[in-house]
């Protein structure tokens, strides 16, 4: 069970983000849970690719034979440009929300105009 | 409102069981299938002479994804733009 | 909006430190960690800290919006031109058509761990380039719109 360390925290990171997008009333503080979660997801992915002994799969210079997987990290790359493509997206949508409303109070900003 | 905060609760409860208990499936150091990447590791080199294997697997095995995550990123950029634009005269546009 | 002394003549000092780092990482993406994503954003980072360290109004004149738009247009375009030029020799979209070619970037690699030699991989140096750019003008763009919405100014 103490093998299983870095799952446990991957695990850990999602389950706090969601508490965090579910029981704030701040938009920017829901962001920010949107954020931790994606950053989880990437720790659970780099985590998979492990094998034991082995180094960076780099042939320059390189000490022994035996190589983690790549895969799983080139996956990891191309989530994390898509997490800031979401969050600057939504942190955007906040900044025009305050000029109309001038609050961020998430329970004031839900009329609608009939 | 007390029924609302409750049934959040229960259903954070189950998401949080459920994320932890896939961990007790799974070996740390020990993955099970890694014949495609024991491929590109083996053959990496000299089919697309790259020492990096990771840029090689980015940009040569799995250029397709790369491709979408470039316009991801272009369509983000996009929306950025058009949320802060100047308005001219519009009409149905007031707010109090 | 102005910091204090220290601040802007640390900035003007380190500035050129922060572009060639990043345009190393860029260039050396085949060899060592890196590649184009990682160099971009260390540049983006350099220009953000001149934006930031209170030199607003002399910098718009150069990094202004329309060029760093044209600036991220043309490094998409660049990216998939490379990609579309493999049609001339008959094979597939995407074909790394440069390797072990000897024409520009084209000798072999001997087989396990080696000093890294810069003539190597193909179409990948001209890739992480585009990319590079990309994400410079993308990543620009978005911290002038959102520096401009805070203080009430024109883009």
């Amino acid at each position: 069970m103490i093998y299983n360390l870095p799952y446990i925290a991957a695990g850990l990171i999602i389950v706090i983000g969601i508490i965090t997008m579910v029981a704030k009333k701040d938009l920017i503080k829901i962001v920010m849970g949107l954020a931790l979660v994606e950053s989880g997801v990437n720790l659970f992915l780099v985590a998979t690719g492990y094998i034991e002994g082995g180094i960076a799969p780099i042939f320059t210079n390189a000490g022994s034979e035996r190589m983690v997987l790549p895969t799983v990290q080139a996956m990891t790359l191309t989530n994390i440009v898509i997490g800031i493509a979401t969050t600057a997206m939504l942190l955007s949508f906040i900044m025009i929300i305050y000029k109309k409303y001038k609050t961020t109070d998430v329970t004031k900003v839900g009329r609608l105009k009939g | 409102m007390n029924l609302r905060k409750y049934v959040s609760a229960i259903i954070v409860v189950v998401l949080a069981v459920f994320f932890l208990l896939t961990t007790t499936g799974l070996e740390f150091g020990n993955p099970k299938n890694t014949q495609m990447d024991s491929y590109m590791t083996d053959n990496g080199q000299q089919m697309a002479a790259v020492n990096n294997i990771v840029s090689g697997v980015v940009f040569d095995f799995r250029g397709f994804d790369t491709l979408g995550e470039a316009t991801v990123l272009f369509t983000a950029v996009l929306a950025v733009s058009l949320m802060f634009r100047k308005r001219k005269e519009e009409e149905d546009y007031e707010y109090e | 909006m102005n910091m204090s002394k220290i601040v802007r003549i640390t900035a003007d000092v380190i500035l050129p430190f922060i572009l060639v780092f990043g345009f190393y990482i860029i260039i050396h993406g085949h060899l060592t960690p890196g590649g184009g994503f990682q160099g971009g954003a260390v540049i983006a980072t350099g220009i953000v800290l001149m934006f930031v360290a209170g030199r607003f109004d002399d910098i718009k004149k150069k990094f202004s919006l329309s060029a760093l738009k044209n600036t991220e247009s043309l490094g998409l375009l660049l990216f998939i031109l490379t990609g579309l030029l493999a049609f001339t020799i008959g094979a597939t979209f995407f074909y790394n058509w440069l390797a072990n070619g000897g024409f520009i970037f084209g000798d072999a690699v001997a087989y396990g761990s080696n000093a890294g030699f810069f003539n190597t991989a193909g179409t990948i140096p001209l890739m992480n380039i585009a990319v590079g750019i990309e994400v410079i003008g993308a990543m620009g763009i978005i911290i002038l719109y959102m520096l401009s919405g805070i203080s009430e100014e024109e883009a």
